[in-house]
């Protein structure tokens, strides 16, 4: 079933091309562009929605997939503790100083990325258990948490703390083409490793058993999830810093639009997640305040109150 | 054309258990509380790997064959039906289609067969939480014989279901040992089990205590042995029941 699929094209062809208009300097679409609006919008807005659709696309994606591995419409990228691990290395970046050479950031992020995925799949074993791996994943992410309050809390200068604080807020501002570059490409690959692991965790709605006879082979399925978890949230990360809850609301919504296999979410989730990115990067970027709204902290805004929504719908099926 | 195991050893579930199934019969596992029943089913169904033992399928071990080759050709249902997220009956019956890549057409075609055998065809758009637990266990099944396996290994596939859908499912299963397939139940019912099974083999401590035909491996003496209950059979052959 794939209903919600060409709503969510035909959504996203309609809000990319006001997201390029929008923001503290409207562009006029029938007017001819100034050298100044060609720069606004070749050099600013455009990598800027480039890159919310398809961090948006990789963490709806990532969510999917993880609701679909833990069996759980609650569950979220985050809970494989790569995007702490990731804002970590991003956090040391800013705490040695060297994140304003060009590349260091994302770079220390992705290593971030990269040591906690490698650090899950050390300590979960060869025993493929997604119990022992989601145990694994909660405590890198408090690590990884416990060590980004202490670099905040030795920071060198007020300066850098500044600079850690409002980047773990996490935003797209002032992204340019060298981001694209990077998170893109890494983003469409951790993308198409999760849609690959889309018949195995298909196979898992059953239950570990079940899905073994059909034929799935649980480490390879734990690989493709750190490898597709990792590159999408990670890349992620690198780019834009932390942005919760794309990944919960998303699939969650996009369930009852599908026929509920885990794999049929997937791209409606990608789809979802780029549209639900672009949108709220543009109201944060027309939003009359005094200055631009975070990112991280408007999906946070809009997600704790979906996610209290939740629990209460939850406790009355309970009682 | 076998499934057999030699030997089998697992970790104080299993000791040193042979035998060898044939298609075409319905072989019933029984035995008391943790005498190995579940432990020895995953393992002729290739989920659990014995310390010490052989298993063979048509004579080639087991655990050569790949995962797919494997699922493909033997058919598992769990005891615990879970299913995580509230699909319809037919996406859920074409879940057992994974291990192939047969084409829509070929899998449409398995599944309809499936749901018709299991007489599920007018449920097949309605959500698994509309369902009563009969038919959801109807569906699960459909679900394992939509993959089209030469063996079925059902582990307590009656446990839940009122004495009709116990009836209806076991007259199913002789219907595919009918067709070639073999099949193999784990059983708690041993009224069950002898009426409508070819075979039993009895489990006790991990080892085999008895097997073969019904009337011989439940005899009275085996129940008395095996269970500690004093029992007696009623009624003629095929008509069995057991007193207590």
């Amino acid at each position: 079933m794939t209903r919600p699929i060409p709503i969510l094209l035909i959504a996203l062809a309609l809000a990319l091309p006001v997201s390029l208009l929008a923001g503290r300097v409207w562009l006029d679409p029938f007017a001819d562009l100034s050298p100044n609006a060609l720069i606004i919008l070749t050099e600013l807005r455009l990598p800027r929605a480039i890159l919310a659709i398809v961090l948006g696309a990789g963490l709806g994606a990532a969510g999917a997939a993880m609701q679909g591995y833990l069996r759980n419409p609650l569950a979220d990228p985050g809970l494989f503790g790569i995007a702490p691990g990731a804002a970590l290395g991003a956090v040391l970046s800013f705490w040695t100083g060297w994140a304003s050479t060009a590349w260091v950031l994302p770079l220390f992020a992705l290593a971030g990325a990269a040591g906690a995925m490698g650090l899950l799949t050390l300590i979960a074993g060869r025993s493929g258990s997604v119990m022992l791996f989601t145990l694994a994943g909660m405590m890198i992410a408090s690590l990884a948490g416990a060590l980004m309050s202490l670099a905040i809390s030795l920071s060198p200068t007020p300066f850098a703390m500044s600079e850690i604080v409002t980047w773990l807020m996490g935003a797209l501002t002032d992204r340019s083409w060298n981001d694209v570059l990077f998170a893109v490409p890494l983003t469409l690959a951790g993308i198409a490793v999760l849609l690959v692991a889309g018949r195995a965790l298909d196979a898992l709605s059953l239950g570990d058993a079940a899905a073994r006879s059909l034929g799935v082979d649980p480490r390879r399925l734990q690989l493709l999830m750190v490898a597709g978890v990792g590159l999408t949230v990670g890349a992620g990360v690198a780019a834009a810093g932390i942005i919760g809850f794309v990944g919960l609301i998303v699939p969650h919504l996009l369930r009852r639009f599908t026929d509920r296999r885990p794999s049929s979410l997937i791209v409606p989730s990608a789809l979802a997640g780029a549209l639900l990115l672009l949108v709220a990067d543009c109201l944060c970027r027309v939003l009359p305040l005094a200055s631009e709204l975070r990112l991280g902290i408007a999906l946070s805004l809009l997600g704790a109150p979906f996610f209290l929504g939740l629990l209460l719908q939850m406790r009355r099926g309970l009682a | 054309m076998s499934l057999a195991a030699q030997n089998l050893c697992l970790d104080g579930r299993l000791d040193g258990v042979s035998l060898t199934l044939n298609p075409g019969e319905v072989t019933a596992i029984c035995g008391p509380n943790g005498a190995g029943k579940s432990s020895l089913l995953s393992c002729l169904a290739g989920l659990l790997e014995p310390q010490r033992g052989a298993l063979a399928l048509d004579g080639a071990p087991l655990g050569t064959l790949s995962p797919r080759d494997r699922a493909r050709a033997l058919g598992y249902l769990p005891q615990q039906g879970e299913v995580a997220w509230d699909m319809s009956v037919e996406t859920l019956a074409g879940l057992g289609r994974l291990p192939w890549n047969a084409g829509a057409a070929a899998d449409r075609a398995a599944v309809d067969a499936a749901l018709a055998a299991l007489d599920l065809q007018h449920l097949r758009a309605r959500p698994m939480s509309q369902l009563s637990g009969g038919e959801q266990a109807r569906v699960l099944l459909a679900r394992v014989l939509a993959g089209e396996p030469r063996w079925l290994l059902a582990d307590e596939p009656l446990a839940n279901l009122d004495l009709a859908h116990q009836l209806s499912l076991l007259r199913q299963f002789r219907a595919l040992a009918g067709h070639g397939t073999g099949v193999v139940l784990v059983l708690h019912d041993l009224a069950q089990a002898m009426n409508h099974a070819d075979r039993v083999v009895v489990l006790d401590g991990g080892a085999l205590a008895a097997d073969g035909p019904p009337e011989q491996a439940l005899s009275e003496a085996v129940i008395g042995q095996v269970w500690k209950v004093q029992a007696k059979w009623l009624g003629e052959p095929g008509k069995r029941a057991l007193a207590t």
